[in-house]
């Protein structure tokens, strides 16, 4: 059974402006142990998808319905004071910008010691001990020395180390990382996903890995779901997205990495603007920005539909299996050509 | 940290002493004749001349500041007044504890008051308090103190009888022929002077309080805190609070120098002989000596006050404690 099985969320917003259907009714689900990664354009719901199932979104501008059901637990019904002894403890989460989630008043010793006394009847020394272990095992050089520097004495990279540690210091059965490395340079970045990787062959952690880069989800996540406009456009498993992608957004998607075979001024990209969430796209929310669009494309929804031979990998997309397999496997071809 | 403070000393230093010139020039820029002043009025011009000489008015500028630099600096002496020739040093030492019971004292009422209503508004933007404190905040900040202590004045000293409706008692050892005394009696005077000063600051305060907490509610901190399980009470004290209310220290410090400046009015308002109501009737009768000591004396205050917030900044913030 899966360790987290979400069915059917949505999660709207009340603004000054009208209600925004920030998430429209998606389904994911998270296996023990694995790694999901989320992928879409900023503001297409994936980050507000995640603080629904935290229960972190604000009670009084937001709703909610549908299900996330966590270890036989639904965390969309759960009371608000349940949902605080899971946060921290069952479910974690880490940032996108270590800059600015660390409280810059306090020691990252404090921060990490109340973490652990939040959800531990544990004395302060004993905890201060497990945050000087946290700090190791996330490869902090010399710990004892830095747990009671301030935030900003450490570096971007070394702040997010921290934010980890923080996160996984109850070993929480599921870690929520939104665009860990998107403010981090490119090296940095890739000592974060390693780190990440390591701690959860150790602690056989599930992550479910929010991101924007296609590049990190291929050296992370074992399922992807890529989202579009509040609702998934595909899903499926990591190598079928790559090698055989069904739906017109992720070609576009996938087309749209920079390749350094191609000698092009510019990168290629998705026409048009993501879609206002306040009134968004009638039918497929893709169509306006599709070079494949069909004129039942405006009307109707497609629903997810199983690729034949693999039900697991799922695509919402009204084309014909024919061309949607043609056209995959053209895109697939010339990424594998750009790669060797 | 060592260094820090230094710096700051020196700066300090150097401000006091860049105000001191300021000041010496306004005793000159003021149309009025300081030797005809001090030799008092009917004095013939002999005796004016004579005045003159000893207050070294015919030497040059630079030589005149120099002494009354040094004066200030060797005899620590302000100078004396020319009304009633009494040492200006005595003259700030008896006005000074008034104002400042009025203006620490009312820190604490304004401070008090604007705090949690600051708090609570943040938290709930829009509802009925948020309103009804805004709209507290409007005419806080629109009313002169003149009107609002001639009101309260009128209010709750002369039409409930609640309270004094002017006069001053002193906290300890009344002066001889004084009509009341003791900590009892100065609280029940100063009720008043505080309120109208409260209402003046408390107002701006809540602002203040209200746009920095709902400033730091939104910071990713503060989302951090709650994703690691903290109850909403504790990320309110142990991540909002400390955050938001960093800047009113140093708003506060520049405060109460302003304050100061309120005094004039709360002071003449409810007759309390503290320094604004001082520098009032000196300015009445062009008694510079006095001017320039209480201004002089300010200006000290408000530096000392600056460095104090410098210092408790660096205490509380450690961004600048290693900076």
């Amino acid at each position: 059974m899966a360790l987290l099985d979400v069915r059917n969320l949505r999660t709207s917003f009340r603004t000054d402006d009208g209600i925004v259907e920030a998430v429209d009714g998606i389904s994911f689900s998270v296996e023990l142990g694995k790694t999901l990664g989320i992928v879409g354009e900023s503001g297409c719901g994936k980050s507000v998808t995640c603080l629904t199932i935290m229960g972190l979104n604000n009670p009084r501008s937001s709703t909610s319905s549908g299900e996330a059901v966590f270890d036989g637990e639904d965390l969309i019904a759960a009371s608000p004071q349940r949902l605080r002894e899971l946060r921290g403890s069952k479910v974690a989460m880490i940032f996108q910008d270590p800059m600015t989630s660390l409280n810059p008043v306090k020691s990252i010793g404090w921060q990490l010691v109340e973490a652990v006394l939040l959800h531990n009847d544990i004395s302060k020394k004993e905890a201060r001990e497990r945050s000087l272990q946290a700090l190791t095992e996330v490869g902090i050089p010399r710990p004892e020395r830095r747990i009671d520097d301030y935030p900003h004495q450490f570096s971007g990279g070394m702040r997010q180390r921290v934010m980890i540690a923080m996160a996984m210091i109850n070993e929480p059965a599921l870690l929520i990382a939104d665009e860990p490395t998107t403010a981090l340079d490119v090296t940095t970045q890739a000592q974060i996903l390693d780190l990440m990787r390591k701690l959860q062959d150790d602690h056989g952690t599930a992550i479910i890995m929010i991101t924007h880069d296609l590049g990190v989800v291929a050296e992370i996540a074992d399922d992807v779901a890529v989202m579009y406009a509040g609702r998934i456009a595909e899903e499926g498993v990591v190598e079928r997205i790559y090698t055989a992608p069904r739906h017109p957004y992720t070609w576009g998607l996938l087309g749209s990495l920079p390749r350094v075979d191609h000698d092009a001024d510019r990168l290629a990209q998705i026409p048009g603007q993501p879609p206002s969430l306040l009134s968004p796209p009638t039918g497929c929310r893709f169509h306006p920005r599709c070079a494949y669009v069909m004129e039942q494309c405006v009307s109707v929804v497609p629903a997810l539909a199983g690729v034949a031979g693999d039900p697991a990998h799922r695509a919402a997309c009204l084309l014909d299996e024919e061309t949607k397999a043609r056209e995959g496997q053209r895109l697939a071809d010339e990424l594998l050509a750009g790669a060797t | 940290m060592l260094i820090y403070l230094i710096r700051r000393l020196l700066w300090a230093l150097f401000l006091f002493f860049a105000v001191t010139i300021v000041t010496y020039a306004i005793f000159f820029v003021t149309p009025a004749d300081p030797a005809r002043l001090a030799a008092g009025q009917g004095a013939s011009p002999e005796q004016v001349q004579k005045v003159a000489d000893s207050l070294h008015l015919n030497d040059p500028l630079w030589k005149q500041y120099g002494l009354f630099l040094k004066q200030l600096v060797v005899e620590q002496s302000l100078g004396t007044s020319f009304v009633n020739r009494e040492d200006v040093n005595d003259v700030i030492a008896r006005a000074a504890p008034v104002t400042a019971s009025l203006v620490f004292g009312g820190a604490i009422f304004w401070l008090t008051l604007s705090i949690p209503v600051g708090i609570l508004s943040a938290l709930r933007p829009r509802s009925l308090l948020d309103r009804t404190a805004m709209t507290f905040v409007l005419v806080g900040i629109a009313a002169h103190p003149v009107w609002i202590g001639l009101i309260f004045a009128y209010v709750f000293g002369y039409r409930l009888g609640l309270t004094p409706i002017s006069g001053y008692c002193d906290f300890v050892n009344p002066s001889i022929g004084a009509e009341c005394g003791g900590p009892v009696q100065w609280a029940y005077h100063m009720i008043l002077p505080w309120m109208t000063f409260m209402i003046l600051f408390a107002a701006l305060y809540t602002r203040i309080v209200r746009a920095n907490v709902m400033e730091t509610m939104n910071e990713d901190f503060v989302r951090t805190a709650r994703a690691k399980g903290a109850p909403e009470p504790r990320v309110m004290r142990s991540h909002i609070l400390r955050n938001s209310l960093l800047p009113i220290i140093t708003i506060l410090g520049m405060d109460i120098g302003l304050a100061l400046g309120g005094a004039i009015f709360t002071e003449s308002i409810y007759g309390l002989p503290g320094l604004g109501r001082q520098i009032l009737i000196s300015f009445e009768n062009y008694d510079m000596p006095v001017i320039m000591g209480i201004t002089l004396f300010a200006t000290l205050c408000i530096i000392i006050f600056n460095f104090f917030v410098d210092i408790v900044y660096a205490w509380v913030d450690p961004r600048i404690r290693l900076s």
